[in-house]
């Protein structure tokens, strides 16, 4: 097969994947947050409601998209493309096993981090252009909170790169082959415990999260920076939001918990062709923590959240960086 | 350009490419599917049923612009030590100490701005 062809097929590989996983997320944390509320979750349209989220889209599909008169025509049509086509590329960078990824990044992890940063232009970009108050604050909450827990979220990845040696995400797995003294699988979570600590924070901050779901605060701001969007252009700005976190949750495992490598299936042709299915077992379990956490935890005040970034996570995270640094070289001298 | 780097920046063009059509093609489809009904009430601002108090398009404190240059300062040191922590470990300690220098001269800038009250969000 030509070169372009394999790319473009996993293009449309990657699509559906994205797609796949919207709906099963948006399922996913409808069930998990009603058992967690006592309640039930979807249960109507097919067994154990099943089919909500697919019949959710075909109602966003049918729906009336339309704009506010008084907003910005042009900002506020572009921001839903900006908010999901970064969240999409994101994908570029996930190696799923040493033989599946949609392109072999050498620098993977540097990429999933740039095109991300992406995404609270949109969002911002969509509070401003809509007109609307709620809008506004959403927007202005988005931008704030995003670039605060960005800091953190980049330095905490530090501690990781110096033990690999590399930014390549196949690399960085790899390098989490083996056992520690005999029992514990090599994963960087255990010599970057604090590392891992930050990362699920700045995480769950820049994925919109509750706790930390500022932006969008129903109780608060309506549904903040997505209020006057209806019908497919919402439907992209959610499937973006649900994307982030398989990314966030994705990004988590090759770093911290040894993507596709589990003690004793290591280099050999079965644990090749079982490499996929661990990694997603993994990144569905880092996605269903996400998920407690925002069952379990109200949500915390702006500036409490903010100051908690600036005052806390960077100087913490700055300061692991270099104890960590001194630590490797006095262990490797 | 060798192979294996032109076949990621084509993969990223066609992500990029076709990730944007994705999005077209589909608010397309929902253009041709969905009933268009135009009603001056209904493309109003939403402001919890009432009419919109003034215009929310009003000018910003400059503490958000002191905020945004904090984080630009940052972002861009964070990129700086990329490429120190992927090669520290081959490194002699001198290059470390550097390192250390220049994260302690940042640490100084975020007390600063801290004292200043720059990390306030009012």
């Amino acid at each position: 097969m030509s070169p372009l062809l394999v790319i473009v097929l996993r293009t449309l590989a990657g699509l559906g994947l994205l797609l796949l996983n919207g709906v099963v997320l948006i399922y996913m944390l409808r069930k998990v947050l009603g058992h967690l509320h006592l309640r039930l979750g979807p249960t109507r349209v097919g067994p154990w409601g099943i089919f909500q989220t697919s019949m959710d889209v075909v109602k966003l599909l049918t729906k009336e998209d339309f704009r506010p008169t008084a907003s910005d025509k042009w900002l506020f049509r572009i921001a839903p493309l900006l908010i999901f086509v970064p969240s999409f590329m994101a994908y570029l960078a996930i190696g799923f096993s040493p033989t599946w990824h949609f392109a072999n990044l050498d620098t993977g992890v540097l990429f999933v981090f740039a095109v991300l940063s992406f995404v609270p232009i949109g969002i911002m970009m969509a509070g401003w252009a809509s007109n609307s108050k709620w809008s506004l604050i959403g927007g202005m909450r988005a931008a704030g909170q995003q670039i605060a827990y960005e800091i953190p979220l980049l330095l905490s990845v530090l501690g990781v790169a110096m033990l690999a040696g590399s930014l390549d995400p196949k690399v960085i797995v790899e390098s989490q082959a083996g056992l520690w003294l005999g029992f514990l699988p090599k994963w960087f979570i255990v010599p970057q415990f604090l590392g891992f600590w930050l990362f699920a924070i700045s995480a769950q901050a820049e994925t919109n999260q509750t706790p930390f779901d500022m932006s969008e605060a129903e109780s608060e701001l309506v549904t903040g920076f997505a209020n006057e969007y209806s019908g497919m252009r919402f439907g992209f700005m959610f499937l973006a939001e649900f994307s982030n976190m398989f990314v966030a949750a994705a990004v988590g495992t090759t770093l911290f918990f040894g993507g596709w490598l589990l003690p004793g299936l290591e280099h050999n042709a079965l644990a090749l062709a079982l490499g996929p299915i661990i990694f997603m077992v993994k990144v569905y379990l880092g996605i269903f923590c996400m998920m407690w956490v925002r069952g379990t935890l109200p949500r915390i005040r702006i500036d409490q959240m903010l100051s908690f970034a600036w005052k806390a996570l960077i100087p913490l995270s700055l300061l692991w960086v270099v104890v960590f640094a001194v630590i490797l070289k006095a262990v490797g001298a | 350009m060798e192979p294996k780097l032109a076949f990621a920046y084509g993969a990223i063009a066609s992500f990029l490419i076709l990730g944007s059509l994705f999005v077209v093609a589909t608010l397309g489809i929902s253009r041709l599917l969905a009933p268009r009904k135009p009603d001056p009430e209904k493309y109003s601002i939403y402001e919890c049923g009432s009419e919109p108090i003034g215009p929310p398009w009003v000018q910003f404190r400059v503490g958000y612009y002191v905020y945004a240059l904090l984080f630009v300062l940052f972002d861009v040191e964070t990129v700086f030590l990329y490429p120190w922590a992927v090669t520290v470990r081959a490194l002699p300690v001198f290059v470390l100490g550097e390192m250390i220098v220049f994260i302690a001269i940042l640490g100084l800038g975020l007390a600063y701005a801290w004292k200043e009250g720059a990390l306030k969000w009012r």
